[in-house]
């Protein structure tokens, strides 16, 4: 497998919304260029898990250690220092809809870095570029189409080259040809640049095709059941649960039919 | 496989107790076999649609419960005409029932479709704990809760005002983080954009000012001091109040709308994790906005009522207007105007607090950016009245 190195440790979390608790004991980790999937059914608590590791959203309980660092215990300006080098691709985008293109993608650049106006232009141009939206620097959020704007936003999310990128559900809302393309872009990125992505979604097609690690929450027993290579899983996985999601539900159809 | 017998087969022996029960029963529709086997035969004819008017279960369900012997239900449809989901529920809750009280129920008697569809629905069993417990609370428990909300709205609105306090701090040392182009687009917003609204509203206040004090004034023959009466009332309080209403309405339901979009939309999510201070980058431009263009606001409203009140001071009480602007010009002092821009300052920060508060706060729903807007108006008015009292009372005591 890829580096060994430890990025995100994940211990004993449980995450929940005041009283209710949603998932237990969640323990997993994260390595250096791993493209690490978040998955499981409809409401398991896949996007609250990334809201706890992206540093919107405390966990009810445990831990979350970013190479040595505790993220939830660190003061705020050592976990704003961390969260410095995430690179976020929100569920629906969330380009700054008063802003262009070009000004979504500038910003963070401008936050941090000390580049003049033409060189984050250029930058900027280049991000457009490698997602296919070369020319479309002067256009606002709402101009475009959905599967634009994720683009975008994808490419304002790699704006500052960032050692570990968050998805939430990229391929959702993108036709096959695009998601494919989408998943393409992923293994080029990890490949030259080495970066590590946390990816939440349930296309089975991306999760075989990218992923080299995984956690899967089951929405049952409100905890993490299976965790590893998505296709070792496949092959080798003998809860039944796991089985169903990642089969498509076809071993249990098959199974009912006889 | 059983194989449903036709409508002639259905044993003809009716105990007679049962034809009273049946007598409930759209009897063309649905009859029911020997209660005292263990196997009782329902046969369905008939079109049982939505449209139609169908027997209820619960007579079905009734029978069932006073048959003891009965083990076996099955159903005989040879001469159903038609069927749909009304059908299916009927079947569905005959068939929970019967679980209930043990009764096996072979559906092979049954329309292919309508089986395969109950079999779907009955597929995934209920999740436990799924449905919402809609017991009624205690009335100390609802009061309970609602003060316990109340603490922490309060809280949460502190917690802003002082977030906000220290973003105004770090925008004086210059180191606020926004984006000028956000000020000058705001500005503009709530400007000269605001200018026809405001005129109308303003000259209409005057007049109406004008046109209560002349008929009481009219009485003295003292109807030249309609002009103290307009521009005190003018430049003291009501243009500052006005402009500041029309804002609320205007301008901070906007901010409202738009903060809870971008909440919705994730955005304010991704400033968060950017680093960048949702406070400064969004809620300080628009503030800087409001406190700037209100007090001009305020100006222009003022002359505004004051040339509604020499409308009515020349057509209707017949005054000459360079005598209507004298009288106004020497009952107004400096201090009146410095009372009323303070005033429309503090409407300024009270409006834009307000609006990007309830904006911030919103929930994740358009219905939530909605409730935002709205309660935003509500607290931007009802602060705008307390602060208008507080203000009027401190000048009061302090003799201005």
């Amino acid at each position: 497998m890829t580096g060994s190195e430890a990025q995100i440790t994940v211990s004993d979390l449980d995450m929940g919304y005041g009283d209710f608790i949603l998932m237990r004991d969640l323990n997993f980790t994260v390595r250096k260029g791993d493209i690490f999937i978040i998955m499981g059914g409809s409401g398991c608590g896949k996007s609250t898990l990334m809201k706890i590791l992206i540093g919107l959203k405390k966990p009810s309980r445990g831990q979350v250690v970013y190479g040595d660092v505790n993220f939830w215990e660190a003061d705020p300006q050592e976990r704003e220092q961390i969260m410095r080098h995430f690179g976020i691709l929100y569920q629906s985008g969330a380009l700054w809809s008063s802003m262009t293109l070009a000004e979504n993608i500038a910003l963070p650049l401008e936050q941090y870095t000390s580049l003049d106006r033409r060189q984050i232009g250029k930058i900027v141009s280049f991000k457009l570029a490698l997602v296919g939206l070369a020319g479309f620097e002067e256009f606002y959020p709402s101009e475009i189409s959905g599967g634009m704007k994720k683009r975008a936003a994808l490419a304002r999310a790699m704006a500052l080259d960032p050692d570990i990128l968050f998805f939430d559900e990229p391929s959702a809302g993108l036709d096959p040809v695009s998601a494919r393309l989408l998943d393409d872009l992923i293994l080029e990125l990890k490949e030259s640049l080495g970066t590590t992505f946390v990816v939440v979604t349930h296309e089975l097609a991306s999760i075989f095709a990218i992923g080299n690690n995984s956690v899967y929450l089951d929405v049952d027993t409100r905890t993490m059941t299976a965790s590893g290579d998505p296709r070792k899983l496949l092959a080798e996985s003998s809860d039944p649960k796991v089985r169903n999601f990642l089969t498509r539900g076809e071993e249990s159809a098959h199974a009912q039919v006889l | 496989m059983y194989k449903p017998p036709g409508s002639s087969d259905i044993p003809k022996k009716v105990m007679s107790e049962m034809e009273s029960i049946r007598g409930g029963l759209a009897k063309d529709k649905i009859s029911l076999g020997n209660l005292a086997d263990d196997v009782l035969v329902i046969s369905l004819t008939g079109s049982w649609t939505s449209e139609d008017q169908s027997p209820n279960e619960h007579e079905v369900i009734s029978v069932l419960g006073s048959a003891s012997r009965l083990r076996t239900i099955r159903f005989d449809t040879s001469g159903l005409t038609g069927w749909d989901s009304s059908f299916l529920t009927f079947l569905a809750e005959i068939s929970k029932y019967c679980s209930q009280l043990n009764l096996s129920v072979e559906t092979d008697g049954l329309p292919e479709g309508a089986k395969r569809l109950l079999k779907l629905a009955s597929a995934v069993p209920e999740r436990q704990g799924a449905r919402k417990d809609s017991r009624k609370e205690s009335f100390f428990s609802r009061a309970g809760g609602r003060t316990l909300q109340f603490v922490a709205s309060s809280a949460e609105m502190l917690d802003f005002l002082g977030e906000a306090a220290t973003a105004l701090a770090r925008f004086l040392r210059g180191r606020a983080n926004f984006r000028m182009s956000d000020l000058a687009l705001f500005l503009q917003e709530s400007g000269s954009q605001a200018l026809p609204i405001v005129s109308l509203i303003s000259l209409l206040v005057g007049l109406i000012l004008a046109f209560v004090g002349a008929v009481q004034l009219a009485a003295f023959g003292a109807q030249i001091y309609v002009a103290d009466l307009v521009g005190v009332a003018m430049v003291r309080v009501m243009g500052a109040v006005m402009t500041g209403i029309i804002m609320a309405g205007r301008t901070g339901a906007s901010y409202a709308a738009q903060l809870g979009t971008m909440q919705v939309n994730e955005e304010i999510d991704a400033l968060k994790t950017l680093g960048v201070s949702p406070m400064e980058f969004l809620v300080l431009p628009r503030m800087l906005a409001l406190v700037i263009m209100m007090p001009l606001l305020c100006v222009y409203a003022d002359v505004m009522g004051i040339l509604g009140g020499l409308i009515v001071g020349v057509f209707m009480l017949d005054l000459n207007p360079s005598v209507y602007l004298n009288q106004t010009k020497a009952s107004l002092n400096l201090t009146n105007v410095w009372i009323g821009l303070f005033t429309s300052a503090v409407f300024g920060v009270i409006v834009a607090l307000a609006g990007c508060l309830r904006g911030i706060q919103c929930g994740r729903s358009a219905s939530a950016v909605g409730q935002a807007t709205t309660s935003a108006v509500v607290t931007g008015i009802i602060s705008i009245v307390v602060a208008t009292a507080i203000i009027t009372l401190a000048c009061n005591v302090l003799g201005i």
